[in-house]
């Protein structure tokens, strides 16, 4: 019963903030909403016992990409932006498409059946620590990958800089 | 002890409404949040089939996607500033020319 | 402790509800300790601030209010409380009234997790280290959120600048202590102090100086202390983000910003100087140390940090932004980066040594 209350009460709010943060005119207000989404989310994390996913949630997200947002909003000065209507004309084709892609997910989510399960039980991973069990499966299994994602990382951190540098006058 | 349906639907209604943002909204930084949001649904959906099937897979998943995110909120918002530098406005229907 | 705490209180009762009761009453009797003790200290570590800082000046500092002055933080608290509370016409209100709130309750939630002596911590959790890097950005939204809402440009500045500088620094801060993490193999911080004690040098500023040193300046930065109070710096931007606060909402940030001060002290304390241990050498030669108890060392080791915190203060000039910002992506980061590949070759080739 109790587990159930608590996952109601992440599921009502998720789904009422992630409304919110798409219906607000004002920029700076969806961030706010969003950091506190990030920080539900976290909680869902916590319950499903990944706390180092949990905490990777709220210091990259909520700490490092919303930040980052909050800034280029702040930076670009948005005083006329918010006499713009909220949505586009033709709102209602969108909330269309949503809801049948939503149904059509939803009914084949009833369709699903469990794979064999693997050997990462919630008691391994309570003996083991979950950075632990996670940090040895990224570093065997995944080192590849792993190599590759920091790659993406260092051309962002370049393009990033190559698309917001003003052109020098010499 | 929740079942794994209800985990499913709570990220495909997440995903949903960032879908519903992003064709919808008009405002460029709206609509990258839309997209995070759209990636956050995924990730509700990878934990919980990850602690379900007892699989730790799943969240090297979701470690990678928040990888990409940052990697695409960094250079996203360095367009989102190029743009505004050129055109003054963050609305996406008034940068429909192609020419430079 | 908490088994202590249930036999005494529970008194044998083996109803599971009763049980989650009396753990919830725990953890509520935890808080509120923990919380008016810090609260206490903070309210101290001003006065001790103003004493240290007269004295490095030839000055003697407050002496008024009761003897030597010890009452002086009450008088100052009293006096924000009966000030009046502005607010700016063209403030967006919600945000204006939020972000003080923010930036304290980020700094208090941080004290959740530190153990102040063994056994003694509200949430022994496993991603202790990283809990504490989540809550100090998240207190940077306090800061820019502030800065954005007082619809003031001294304010706006501070709050970018803030911004800025606290992203820049937590990377170097994040990965000096990257360091401990590899030599403790945890993320829970009563493990790394239990770590340190087996260690032959007691504590882990010995084989870490590098990341002592990175983690010690990017705390400066981190909680906007001087020479890096560029969000606040009084002589370009008034009072930089909080400059539109008064009242008790400014003595929000005030007592957040000194918390922070606090819980950077206690990270240095826990990770680098030993937590509530000595080091065992100390106690081969001198046995008797081992009968004081740990909190006294703990708060020791603390009360060191915050007077170097204040002895910076008073020695160095600010800095200007554009070198702010190149110590910390093109010094503090790269010394980070090698005292990590340095701390693991160290424990992969040498596993007796580390």
């Amino acid at each position: 019963m109790l587990p159930k209350l608590f996952f109601g009460y992440y599921a009502v709010v998720i789904t009422f903030l992630s409304v919110l943060i798409i219906t607000r005119k004002n920029p700076v207000h969806s961030v706010m909403w969003m950091l506190l989404l990030f920080f539900h989310i976290a909680g869902l994390y916590l319950f499903l016992n990944a706390e180092f996913i949990a905490a990777i949630q709220v210091i990259v997200y909520a700490g490092a990409i919303l930040v980052l947002f909050l800034f280029v909003v702040l930076l670009l000065n948005l005083r006329e932006e918010l006499q713009v209507k909220r949505f586009v004309g033709s709102w209602p084709a969108g909330l269309i498409i949503a809801a049948g892609m939503l149904a059509i997910v939803v009914n084949v989510i009833k369709s699903f059946t469990a794979a064999p399960r693997g050997i990462y039980s919630i008691e391994y991973i309570k003996n083991a620590t979950h950075t632990k069990a996670l940090g040895q499966v990224l570093y065997t299994e995944y080192l590849f990958p792993f190599e590759i994602a920091s790659l993406i990382l260092l051309v962002a951190i370049i393009g990033a800089i190559v698309l917001a540098k003003r052109k020098l006058r010499s | 002890m929740v079942p794994l349906n209800w985990y499913l639907t709570l990220g495909a209604v997440v995903f949903m409404i960032g879908v519903f943002g992003f064709l919808t909204r008009r405002n460029i930084i709206i609509m990258f949040m839309s997209v995070e949001l759209m990636l956050n649904g995924v990730n509700i959906s990878l934990i919980s089939l990850s602690h379900f099937l007892q699989d730790l897979r799943g969240q090297i998943l979701v470690f990678f996607i928040i990888t990409v995110a940052a990697a695409e909120a960094a250079i996203g918002l360095a367009i989102i500033i190029a743009l505004f530098r050129n055109k003054s406005t963050i609305h996406v229907d008034e940068m429909s020319e192609m020419k430079g | 402790m908490n088994d202590i705490l249930q036999s005494f209180i529970g008194l044998g009762s083996s109803n599971p509800m009763i049980k989650m009761g009396i753990d919830v009453v725990i953890i509520l009797v935890k808080i509120a300790i923990v919380v008016a003790i810090a609260l206490l200290h903070v309210a101290y570590a001003t006065y001790f601030e103003r004493k240290v800082m007269a004295r490095m000046q030839v000055r003697i500092g407050p002496t008024e209010v009761g003897p030597i002055g010890l009452f002086q933080p009450f008088a100052d608290g009293i006096k924000l409380f009966f000030k009046e509370d502005i607010i700016p016409a063209n403030a967006d209100k919600p945000i204006f009234y939020l972000s003080p709130v923010i930036f304290f309750a980020a700094a208090l939630t941080s004290l959740a997790v530190l153990p102040f002596f063994k056994g003694f911590v509200i949430a022994d959790i496993n991603v202790g280290l990283l809990f504490l890097f989540a809550m100090s950005s998240i207190g940077a939204y306090g800061i820019v959120m502030s800065g954005w809402s007082s619809d003031s440009k001294f304010a706006f500045l501070g709050g970018l600048r803030s911004a800025s500088q606290v992203i820049s620094y937590e990377i170097a801060m994040g990965l000096s202590l990257v360091g401990v993490m590899i030599m403790a193999g945890s993320l829970n911080l009563s493990d790394i102090v239990t770590a340190q004690h087996r260690y032959p040098t007691g504590m882990f500023v010995i084989p870490q100086f590098l990341g002592f040193f990175v983690f010690i300046i990017a705390a400066l930065a981190e909680t906007n202390r001087l020479p890096f109070d560029l969000p606040e710096a009084e002589s370009e931007l008034v009072a930089g983000y909080f400059t539109e606060y008064s009242g008790f909402r400014f003595a929000m940030f005030f007592l957040g910003e000194y918390t922070g001060m606090l819980i950077m002290s206690s990270i240095v304390s826990l990770c680098f100087l030993g937590g509530w241990t000595i080091p065992r050498f100390v106690t081969d030669i001198l046995p008797f140390l081992s009968y004081v108890p740990g909190i006294i060392w703990f708060l020791m080791k603390v009360y060191a940090v915050m007077f170097f915190y204040y002895w910076v203060r008073s020695t160095f000039p600010r800095y200007r932004y554009d070198q702010l910002m190149s110590i910390g992506w093109k010094l503090l980061i790269p010394l980070a980066l090698f005292n990590i590949v340095i701390t693991g070759i160290a424990k992969a080739f040498a596993k007796g040594l580390l």
